[in-house]
């Protein structure tokens, strides 16, 4: 396409200020965390590492992000499982209402947060307090698993779709049982797939506060939920920014490096 | 005893819903043939083919693969392997891996497998490849590692599902020299599905016609050609003409101007005018309106003749003779 000298500057200006508007805000937080003046003066007196000494000795925020990755890590594994299983029966096989189920799995993660917190809270306090089971990591890894494994399910899917039957019925051709064909050939060209989808479901649920703070019971604190709570207390305001800080690294390597993946599937 | 009978069909049919993609077919494939199912799309010869791979079930009748009745076995039970319309290479794999890949789900040691595999690419012209994937090697180099795959396990029965389909002309007709030439030295049976009238004829030792369904005729290429058994199968199989009661193909026509006289040793002839001349290089097509009513098409070499010369016979009155030997009569 081409485009006149006018409208290719207008582009680039309106390119540049909306990723300025994402990014610079981000940057500020991490230049902050470093700003030597306490009560974020602007432009910093100065530089400091002292927050972040500050932060590493902090037991809640350490706390906090052992919490985080041990919700991820279960969201992730149930999210894989269920995701990767559904994705399997939609594409292969013909069955009433695969329409409708297809629907009902992509549909989380459009629903907004605070109506998939307040029903699952509800849900865990009738269903699973009589059966003695209480808020808690539990219940978290179930709440991050129903909007996680939307991104399993679609990544995983789209390469059963590329892959067609031909390569397992060439595979169970040549002699291989079903479990050898799932081992050789079906589970190696999902694993891209399988770790793209992951990823980004992990992502999903290490920075998640809305469904985390109706599912997680009085003892569990994930970072974001942390933060949350230590933001306006005047005393910690800096370690939030060196938290923050930490969380934007955390979260922006899983969906870069799914990207790649994503990317490197498409091309074979 | 050994039997003789590579694959038998009996009363096979397979229907999808509604539709009847295979509606009862009857064959019997010999040891060590080289056997064609030759039709056009949609005829069921595909799904004949994955009948017998194991692919699908039939809804009626029995699949036998050297005396035994597979009908309910799966895939990896049976002693076929296949060499796929796309090849279905497994793209994850080095080209070796591929054709190895028999031999390892069958638990052959590394070494022997190993070996094993490099012979059957070398079988097939293709070395030095070992280390490459599918996505790396033209069309003809994937069809060869398709073939080389198969080929190491030694199976009874190779199936070949249009595998030349792909491949451009000249490629093609290479291919077709090649395998013929495989299977000689290998002595294995082929099943080979195709649409291409010519390919099936120039390759195999009998060919099965297949229209809507069903088999309309098996037999030698020279049968099938000379003597189709059906309308289908003399339009399907080559063109024909149809004068008067009987057909006639172009090339056994010969073709004078109508002032030249004689019509040599030839019993039957008709008369008429030359309508289109399409000058092919090697042969020349002439399309004839006959005096008596129709058309015909008469294939004449240009053995002496240029395209100068051919093109001049337009709108020429012309005499078209034949033997009666040549003449055939469809039901």
């Amino acid at each position: 396409m081409t485009l006149s000298r006018g409208a290719r500057l207008a582009l680039r200006a309106f390119t540049a200020l909306g990723l300025a508007f994402v990014y610079v805000p981000l940057f500020l937080v991490v230049l902050n965390s470093f700003n030597a003046d306490r009560s974020f003066g602007w432009p910093p007196s100065g530089l400091t590492t002292a927050w972040w000494a500050h932060a590493l000795d902090n037991e809640g925020a350490r706390q906090a992000v052992l919490t985080s990755l041990k919700a991820g890590a279960g969201a992730t594994a149930v999210a894989l499982v269920l995701g990767t299983m559904v994705a399997f029966a939609v594409q292969r096989f013909r069955f009433f209402g695969r329409d409708t189920v297809s629907l009902l799995v992509v549909l989380p993660i459009a629903l907004p947060g605070i109506v998939t917190g307040i029903a699952l809270g509800n849900a865990f306090q009738v269903v699973l307090k009589p059966l003695g089971i209480g808020l808690g990591l539990f219940t978290v890894i179930v709440g991050h698993a129903t909007f996680c494994i939307v991104t399993i399910y679609n990544n995983v899917l789209a390469r059963l779709r590329r892959m067609g039957t031909a390569v397992e019925e060439a595979s169970a051709d040549l002699g291989a049982d079903p479990f050898q064909t799932f081992r050789y050939v079906t589970f190696p060209l999902l694993r891209p797939a399988l770790l793209a989808g992951g990823l980004l479901a992990f992502a999903l649920s290490f920075d998640e506060i809305i469904v985390t703070t109706f599912t997680a019971g009085p003892g569990v604190t994930t970072l974001p939920i942390w933060i949350f709570t230590n933001l306006f207390r005047p005393n910690q305001a800096p370690v939030v920014n060196v938290v923050a800080a930490v969380l934007i690294v955390l979260s922006v390597v899983p969906v870069w490096l799914a990207q790649r993946l994503s990317g490197e599937a498409t091309a074979h | 005893m050994a039997d003789q009978t590579a694959v038998r069909l009996s009363g096979v049919r397979k229907s999808f819903g509604a539709v009847d993609a295979v509606a009862g077919v009857d064959l019997e494939i010999r040891d060590g043939e080289f056997f064609s199912m030759l039709g056009p799309s949609g005829s069921g010869k595909t799904t004949v083919l994955r009948m017998i791979a194991g692919f699908e079930r039939p809804t009626g009748g029995r699949v036998e693969l050297a005396g035994r009745d597979v009908t309910a076995l799966a895939p990896f039970d049976r002693d076929v392997n296949t060499v796929f319309q796309d090849y279905a290479l497994f793209p994850h794999l080095t080209i070796l891996q591929n054709v190895e890949y028999g031999l390892r789900v069958r638990k052959v040691a590394k070494a022997r497998r190993r070996e094993r595999a490099r012979e059957a690419l070398r079988s097939v012209r293709l070395e030095g490849f070992d280390d490459r994937r599918p996505a790396q090697l033209s069309g003809g180099q994937r069809q060869r590692v398709a073939l080389a795959r198969a080929l190491v396990n030694e199976p009874r029965v190779l199936l070949l599902d249009e595998p030349l389909g792909a491949l451009d002309l000249k490629l093609r007709e290479e291919m077709q020299v090649e395998l013929k030439e495989i299977q000689r030295r290998a002595g294995i049976t082929f099943l080979f599905v195709t649409h291409d009238q010519e390919e099936a004829l120039t390759m195999s030792d009998r060919v099965a016609v297949f229209n809507r369904g069903r088999v309309e005729q098996v037999g030698t290429p020279a049968e099938v050609y000379e003597r189709p058994a059906t309308a289908f199968v003399a339009a399907f199989v080559g063109t024909s003409n149809r004068i008067g009661d009987v057909h006639v193909r172009p090339e056994k026509i010969r073709l004078d101007l109508l002032d030249a006289g004689g019509a040599g040793e030839a019993d039957r002839s008709a008369t008429g005018t030359v309508a289109e001349v399409v000058y092919a290089g090697p042969h020349t097509r002439f399309v004839v309106d006959l005096d008596g009513g129709g058309r015909a098409v008469a294939l004449q070499q240009n053995l002496q003749t240029s395209s100068m010369d051919v093109m001049r016979l337009r709108d020429e009155r012309v005499r078209l003779s034949w033997r009666a030997e040549h003449e055939f009569l469809t039901p």
